[in-house]
């Protein structure tokens, strides 16, 4: 169910790296507790983020929670289209749902984070 | 099941789609005075629709209207966290004195001595029974309770100088109101874990607890329905780092009349009057707040604040007030229903209230442990926490179970609240229902266990006999019609 090319974080948020871009979004895991996502509140392209640091948050009919992205670096795009159609977040959680695209400052940070066995034996707990 | 067999034959039109030009209500006898003219045109409104209805047309309407109710007078209600204890008529009867319903808030003091004289009794019962003296009734609600208390600590610390305490640390269990309210009165939220056993992680606090810390806040009992046993390890910690303790009393009636916050080392509470001392509830409403704290932070209270003087009442501005919090003495019918209820129940009776609440919330919980997770297995105080995840590895999620217990003429439990619990079903009996209420509740819930294995599709799309089905409550709040659509 978690793509193999995409990395993990313990926050249930995914990472894509294409190029020194990477793309980040929430898992499917993570859409399904939440249940159906009503609103997702996101930063302004331009701003800086620390790995693992809160970008926004994300509410859905059960519950508020804070989003928190898996690498650093420049936030070069956000996904304003799921701020209009949330849903897009449980329908397609790893393709129109994702929310950032980072300028990773380090690409380094990405071996902090799991691949997708490591974040099935996570989530299966 | 009235409700909903009654609700399935309902008339659905509004009243509005009933009307019949020419049809009225009531038949007025013939003016026996003369006519006058009416004002010049430009003065008046256009014609109002309203609608043209016989009497009993509007009677029925409403009666049935009122049917649909789900509500404590008329179904079991284990709303966790809401306290929903009945709601004794004589508070109303008292409620609509006439002495008390139709004074007007701006009556000088010296004409309405029986209303004040009932607001410092009112302060000196809340601050006798959480050991917190000094009480401002002004909040209208918990919510505002919370924020009154925050102010009143951030005006202490700025009374001493120690402006640099920005930070309210507060339990991830926690009510959303609590660090809602923290922003709101200007406060850093910093979250405090809970241990595994779903007590604070007194460690984690340890090290939280500095010279920026405001206020802590903790509900006791926590929203897990447990007591804290390191209360009084934990007042310390945030005492001895200069901080204050602010106690949410929303689980107050658990502990009436058997411990006192006060006394406990909290300096400043709310209690919900609607919850812990059987004022209505949401529609039924409004609520109210009373705020509590130590004789050192009564100087801070909110105005008005009710003071005695021989035999005279007056209502008075504390001396360093963080000032009014609304527009009069706060929800004044609302503060009569719970000083009759106080008065009516006495010291014994309010201890045994609680004393039954928590024996009804653990009778259930071992009733129900061998179907349902616990979030936490030991004694409960005034509610348990189940958890509906052994539920879901069959497909059905808790708030599929809450759904399907309104077929059976139950209101929902408290759903995915606290967050920590994993589909969380939080169950406040109240120490005012029956055990045979207790049992057809426990007898309904394993059925519904049972359910989930045989017929799982008949619970995932319930409710099946209410006048609505399963609301699309994604689509309310994506899109809300915030305006009138007729």
């Amino acid at each position: 169910m978690n793509p193999e090319n995409l990395k993990y974080s313990k926050e249930h948020e995914w990472a894509r790296v294409e190029g020194s871009t990477v793309v980040v979004g929430i898992t499917q895991f993570a859409a399904e507790q939440l249940g159906d996502v009503v609103y997702v509140d996101l930063p302004e392209a331009g701003s800086d983020i620390e790995q693992f640091g809160k970008f926004g948050e994300i509410e859905s009919v059960k519950t508020v929670s804070d989003l928190f992205s898996p690498v650093g670096g420049k936030i070069v795009e956000v996904n304003d289209s799921v701020k209009d159609s949330p849903e897009k977040v449980n329908e397609d959680t790893y393709g129109e749902g994702w929310l950032l695209k980072i300028e990773i400052s380090d690409p380094g940070q990405l071996d902090a984070l799991m691949d997708a066995a490591g974040y099935e034996s996570l989530t299966a707990e | 099941m009235t409700t909903s067999n009654t609700a399935n034959e309902l008339d659905r039109r509004l009243l509005m789609d009933r009307s019949v030009p020419g049809r009225t209500a009531v038949t007025l006898p013939p003016s026996d005075v003369p006519e006058q003219d009416m004002p010049q045109e430009s003065l008046l409104r256009d014609d109002l629709p309203l609608p043209e209805v016989s009497q009993l047309e509007v009677i029925r309407y409403f009666s049935l209207l009122s049917q649909l109710n789900f509500s404590i007078d008329t179904n079991f209600y284990p709303l966790g966290s809401c306290t929903m204890k009945y709601n004794p008529k004589l508070n109303d009867a008292m409620a609509s004195l006439p002495g008390f319903a139709g004074i007007h808030p701006n009556q000088p003091s010296d004409q309405v001595q029986g209303a004040v004289q009932l607001m410092h009794e009112l302060q000196e019962l809340l601050g006798d029974l959480t050991g917190l003296p000094g009480v401002s009734l002004a909040p209208l609600a918990g919510a505002q309770g919370e924020y009154a208390g925050l102010l009143i600590a951030r005006a202490y610390h700025a009374s001493r100088n120690d402006s640099a305490r920005t930070v309210a640390l507060i339990p991830d269990s926690a009510h959303g109101t609590n660090p809602a309210s923290a922003a709101m009165a200007g406060l850093e939220v910093v979250t405090v874990p809970s241990a595994s056993d779903g007590n604070v992680d007194v460690n984690a606090l340890r090290d939280l607890a500095d010279e920026r810390t405001a206020v802590f806040m903790l509900t006791l009992p926590s929203t897990l329905g447990l007591f804290e046993p390191s209360i009084l390890e934990i007042t310390q910690i945030v005492h001895d780092a200069g901080g204050l303790v602010y106690a949410d009393g929303a689980n107050l009636n658990a502990l009436l009349g058997i411990a006192k916050l006060g006394d406990l080392g909290f300096d400043i509470c709310h209690s919900n009057l609607h919850k812990t001392f059987s004022t209505p509830h949401g529609g039924g409403g409004p609520g109210s707040g009373p705020v509590m704290v130590t004789d050192e932070l009564a100087k801070f209270l909110p105005e008005p604040v009710a003071t005695r003087n021989g035999d005279s009442y007056t209502l008075s501005e504390p001396e360093s007030s963080i000032g009014k919090i609304n527009g009069f003495h706060g929800s004044f019918g609302i503060l009569v229903r719970a000083y009759t209820y106080i008065r009516a129940m006495g010291r014994d009776g309010l201890k045994s209230a609680a004393e039954n609440a928590i024996i009804n919330a653990n009778y259930i919980q071992s009733q129900l442990k061998d179907s349902f997770d616990l979030a936490a297995d030991r004694y409960c105080m005034h509610e348990t926490v189940l958890s509906a995840s052994r539920q879901k590895k069959r497909g059905v999620k808790g708030l599929d179970i809450a759904k399907r217990l309104l077929d059976h003429g139950i209101h929902a439990p408290t759903m995915y609240f606290p967050l920590i619990v994993d589909e969380a079903l939080m169950v406040e009996p109240t120490e005012t229902e029956s055990k045979e209420t207790l049992d057809h509740f426990i007898e309904v819930m394993r059925q519904i266990d049972d359910e989930i294995t045989s017929d799982p599709e008949t619970v995932q799309t319930a409710p099946h006999t209410l006048p609505v089905t399963r609301l699309d409550e994604a689509a309310a709040a994506r899109k809300p019609y915030l305006r009138w659509q007729g």
